[in-house]
């Protein structure tokens, strides 16, 4: 007898505990789908933030062009420039952004070659020919672009004044006054983040 | 190239590389009434997978068709809303 109470006891009280807790569970599911619902039809816009660090000629490019695109998109994007990336936003140095000869492996020169003086140059200039001849945008052209379907590009404030910069050297539109802590609230609130 | 819809509007993108092809149909197309069909011609091989991928993911809009011919890549985007 006393052992035969708890088994039915047990029996008896699994299948009572087991429909209260699959009906609570219903319930639950049911909140979260709608819960869900709301959040799918509220939210639909993506949003991304590129960290753009280099500015090189060749490395100006990716940024941009993923931003204008993204753009394109319909989705929200930031562009935090930082460090040489900032040269990218700056109205005369965008113009005259130079490539790397030396430590590109595709270059068709040697490394000792690629050192000498007026190198860096010529590799610009080869690039900028082959930018030409394929139709791709400038630099120029596709920073107005991005401007002009609403991306942020953001100039960060301490390497301005690291760099000795003013704020009016930028192109217009450009927004500065901002640090890392706005970059970070940008990208943990986005959907994708790039650093570049 | 003939096609049965009625183009509102012919975008030339020709000798336009990635991302010009994309981002001036974008700027195209929000210039359009909903209904419109806008035409646009491209030498960019990209622009094939490209403007697939942007209608695809982006509302508002419908890829009714793309032709390739004679190095032309012409596609039919729809204004839906």
């Amino acid at each position: 007898m006393s052992t035969d109470n708890p088994t039915t006891a047990v029996d008896d009280a699994d299948p009572d505990v087991d429909a209260a807790e699959l009906q609570a569970l219903r319930e639950r599911v049911e909140e979260l789908e709608e819960s869900m619902a709301a959040v799918d039809t509220g939210d639909d816009q993506k949003k991304m933030t590129i960290v753009a660090t280099q500015g090189s000629f060749d490395m100006a490019y990716p940024p941009l062009i993923l931003a204008s695109t993204a753009a394109a998109f319909g989705w929200e994007v930031v562009v935090f420039h930082t460090f040489w990336g900032l040269d990218i936003l700056h109205e005369e140095k965008s113009k005259d952004l130079k490539l790397s000869a030396v430590g590109n492996p595709n270059m068709p020169v040697p490394n000792a070659v690629a050192a000498l003086p007026g190198m860096d140059k010529m590799a610009t200039k080869m690039m900028q020919k082959k930018i030409d001849d394929n139709g791709t945008a400038t630099i120029e052209e596709l920073i107005d672009l991005s401007l002009e379907s609403g991306v942020d590009l953001q100039a960060c404030q301490m390497t301005i004044e690291l760099m000795d910069y003013d704020e009016d050297d930028f192109y217009d539109g450009v927004t500065t006054g901002v640090g890392a802590a706005t970059a970070l609230q940008h990208m943990a609130e986005s959907d994708i983040q790039l650093l570049v | 190239m003939s096609s049965e819809y009625q183009t509102t509007e012919t975008l030339d993108v020709k000798g336009q590389s990635c991302p010009m092809p994309i981002v001036k149909t974008k700027q195209s197309i929000d210039d359009l009434e909903a209904g419109d069909v806008l035409e646009v011609v491209a030498t960019d091989s990209g622009s094939m997978s490209d403007i697939q991928g942007w209608a695809d993911g982006t509302d508002g809009v419908e890829l009714l068709e793309q032709v390739e011919e004679d190095d032309l890549y012409t596609h039919y985007v729809k204004k839906t809303e």
